[in-house]
C-alpha cells in the first residue's frame, strides 16, 4: 500500500511541480480533442443528413399498361421479395395522375384521363450503392415494364460519403499523433529536469517499471483531466453552434443531431485518446532514460 | 564478491582498448583500493560492476551475478547488493537529509515502517544525527559524502563501491572519511574504493590493485608503492 501510494504520490507531485508543463499539456489536449471531436460531430451529422437523402432516394417501377390494377397490385409480394428492397408502395394510376396534378396547374390536365398514367410501385432501399443491380433485378420481373431510377444521384451520395469517412480518419489520425508527441515532450522536459533522480533509482535497484509508472500516473491524469474538460466544452460549444444554424436557416431539411444522443461516444471516445495519449505519452517520454 | 578473468573492454565508438585482460578478485569482507591515474581504467572497471556496460570479452562476477550475460530485468536486483558512491555525491537537491537517504527505501519498495526505523540507524552510524532537516546545500562536502554513504549503506548492500569518494573533499575530511570506510567494513560489508590520492592510500594497511593501461600492474599490501 505504502509502494502504491507513493507512486500516485510522486504521479500527482510531478503534476504540481512543473505545473506550467502540465498546463500546456492539458491546453494541448483539449485543443486537439476539440478539433478531433469536431470533425467527428461533423461527420456524424453529414452522415445522417445522407442518410435523411438517401430516404428520399426513391426508385419507380413502372408496370405494363395492359395490366390491371387486381394484376398489379399482385406484383408487391414479388417486388418486396427482391435483394436490397426495403419497402414498396403501389400508386394506382389514378393516385399517380392526383399526385401530379396536384404538383402542376389543373388547367393543363383538362381533357386528359388516368389511362396516360401507368400503375407503379415507389421503392426504396437498403443500401443506395446497390440501386443498379437492383434496377436490373427489378426489371426481369414480367409486368414490370420500366424502371427509374436516379444512379447519378446514388453515386454522388457515395462519393462525398468516402471521401468525408477517409479525410475525417487521416484528420483525426494527425491529430492523435499530434497530441501524443506533444504530451510525450512535455513530460520529457519534466524527466529531463529529474534525470538525477532517476539516476539514482537505476543505481540504487529500482525496476524499470517503478521508475515508469509516476510518469505514466502524471500523463494519464493529464489526459483525464484534459478529455474531461474537452467534453465539457464540447458540449456547450456543440449546442451553442446548433440552437444558432437551426434558428439561422429556416431550411427544413437540416436535421442536426442532438448532443444527447452522441454524448457517450464523444464522452468515451474522448477519455480513450486522452488516456492513451497520456500514459503513452508517459512511457515514451521516460524510454531513454531507462536504457542504463 | 567480485570476480574478474581475463576480462577486456574496447569501446565500439572510439575503438579504445579500456581493459586489456584484467584479473582480479574482491572477496566477501574484504577492503580493496583500486588505484590508477586517469585512463588507466578504474572508471571502466566500477561501469562493469555496475552494470551500466558489458565486457566485449572474459568473465565477471559480482555478488554471484555474471556481469557478462546478465539480462536487463535482472540489473535492479543485482545492484541492490551494491552500494555505489561517487565523487560528486549525486544528491537530490530539494530533499532533506533523511529523504534522499529513505529515497533509496522507498524505491525499491521498502515499507515506511522499515524506512522510519533505518534511517535514523544509518545517520548516526555516518554521524549526521540531528542534521536530518538539513538540505544537501545547507551541509558541507564532507558531511554531503556522509549522506551519500548513508544513502548506500540503507539497503543494506553486501558491497560498498566508492569512485574517488575524497576527490572532492580536503585531506582531513578526506581521512575522516576513509576511517567511515574503515568502519563499514569492519561491521562485515565489502569495501573497494576507487581513488588516485597516494597519501589516502599509505595511511592505510590495505590491500591496493593497481591499473595501468587497462592491464593489472600489481596487487598486495604495498601495491601503491609498486604502481608508482
Amino acid at each position: 500500500m505504502s509502494r502504491l501510494g507513493y507512486l500516485f504520490g510522486e504521479g500527482f507531485r510531478g503534476i504540481f511541480k512543473h505545473g506550467f508543463m502540465s498546463f500546456a499539456s492539458v491546453t494541448i489536449i483539449i485543443a486537439c480533442l476539440i478539433i478531433m471531436g469536431t470533425i467527428s460531430l461533423l461527420c456524424v451529422n453529414i452522415d445522417t443528413l445522407i442518410d435523411d437523402l438517401e430516404d428520399q432516394n426513391e426508385i419507380v417501377a413502372f408496370i405494363d399498361e395492359d395490366m390491371g390494377e387486381i394484376q398489379a397490385a399482385a406484383l408487391e409480394q414479388e417486388i418486396v421479395g427482391t435483394d436490397n428492397v426495403a419497402s414498396a408502395e403501389f400508386v394506382s394510376r389514378e393516385e399517380a395522375m392526383d399526385n401530379f396534378m396536384g404538383n402542376y396547374d389543373a388547367a393543363l390536365m383538362e381533357g386528359v384521363d388516368a389511362t396516360v398514367f401507368r400503375h407503379r410501385y415507389v421503392i426504396q432501399l437498403d443500401d443506395i450503392a446497390e440501386m443498379a443491380k437492383t434496377k436490373q433485378e427489378l426489371e426481369t420481373i414480367p409486368g414490370i415494364a420500366k424502371v427509374n431510377a436516379h444512379l447519378d444521384y446514388a453515386d454522388s451520395f457515395i462519393k462525398i460519403r468516402n471521401i468525408i469517412t477517409v479525410v475525417s480518419f487521416v484528420l483525426i489520425g494527425v491529430l492523435v499523433f499530434v497530441s501524443f508527441f506533444i504530451m510525450s515532450n512535455t513530460i520529457k522536459l519534466a524527466t529531463y529536469s529529474r534525470r538525477e533522480e532517476i539516476a539514482i533509482m537505476k543505481m540504487v535497484g529500482a525496476s524499470n517499471s517503478f521508475i515508469r509508472l509516476p510518469f505514466v500516473i502524471e500523463g494519464l491524469i493529464l489526459g483525464l483531466l484534459g478529455s474531461l474538460l474537452a467534453f465539457v466544452i464540447m458540449w456547450g460549444l456543440y449546442n451553442a453552434l446548433s440552437s444558432r444554424i437551426i434558428s439561422s436557416f429556416s431550411v427544413s431539411f437540416l436535421h442536426i443531431v442532438p448532443f444527447s444522443s452522441v454524448r457517450e461516444f464523444v464522452l468515451a471516445g474522448f477519455l480513450a485518446v486522452g488516456i492513451l495519449v497520456g500514459a503513452f505519452g508517459g512511457v515514451n517520454a521516460i524510454r531513454n532514460y531507462l536504457k542504463v | 564478491m567480485v570476480e574478474m578473468r581475463n576480462v577486456r573492454k574496447i569501446y565500439d565508438s572510439s575503438n579504445t582498448v579500456a581493459l586489456d585482460g584484467i584479473d582480479f578478485s574482491v572477496e566477501d569482507g574484504e577492503f580493496v583500493f583500486l588505484v590508477g591515474s586517469s585512463g588507466s581504467g578504474k572508471s571502466t572497471i566500477i561501469k562493469l560492476i555496475t552494470g551500466e556496460i558489458r565486457p566485449t570479452s572474459g568473465k565477471i562476477i559480482v555478488n554471484d551475478y555474471d556481469m557478462a550475460k546478465i539480462r536487463r530485468g535482472k540489473l535492479p536486483k543485482m545492484r541492490r547488493t551494491l552500494g555505489v558512491i561517487f565523487q560528486d555525491f549525486r544528491l537530490i537537491d530539494n530533499m532533506t537529509v533523511y529523504d534522499n537517504v529513505a529515497f533509496a527505501m522507498r524505491v525499491v519498495g521498502a515499507r515506511n515502517r522499515d524506512i522510519r526505523k533505518r534511517v535514523p540507524y544509518v545517520l548516526d552510524l555516518v554521524g549526521l544525527d540531528g542534521r536530518e532537516r538539513r538540505l544537501p546545500n545547507e551541509l558541507s562536502g564532507g558531511e554531503q559524502q556522509r549522506v551519500a554513504i548513508a544513502r548506500a549503506l540503507v539497503n543494506n548492500p553486501r558491497m560498498i563501491v566508492a569512485d574517488e569518494p575524497t576527490g572532492n573533499l580536503d585531506p582531513v575530511r578526506s581521512l575522516e572519511l576513509m576511517l567511515l570506510f574503515e568502519k563499514i567494513n569492519d561491521m562485515g560489508t565489502t569495501v573497494l574504493v576507487v581513488t588516485h590520492e597516494k597519501e589516502l592510500v599509505n595511511a592505510f594497511s590495505k590491500r591496493v590493485v593497481a591499473i595501468d593501461g587497462g592491464q593489472v600492474i600489481s596487487d598486495g599490501m604495498d601495491g601503491y608503492f609498486a604502481y608508482e
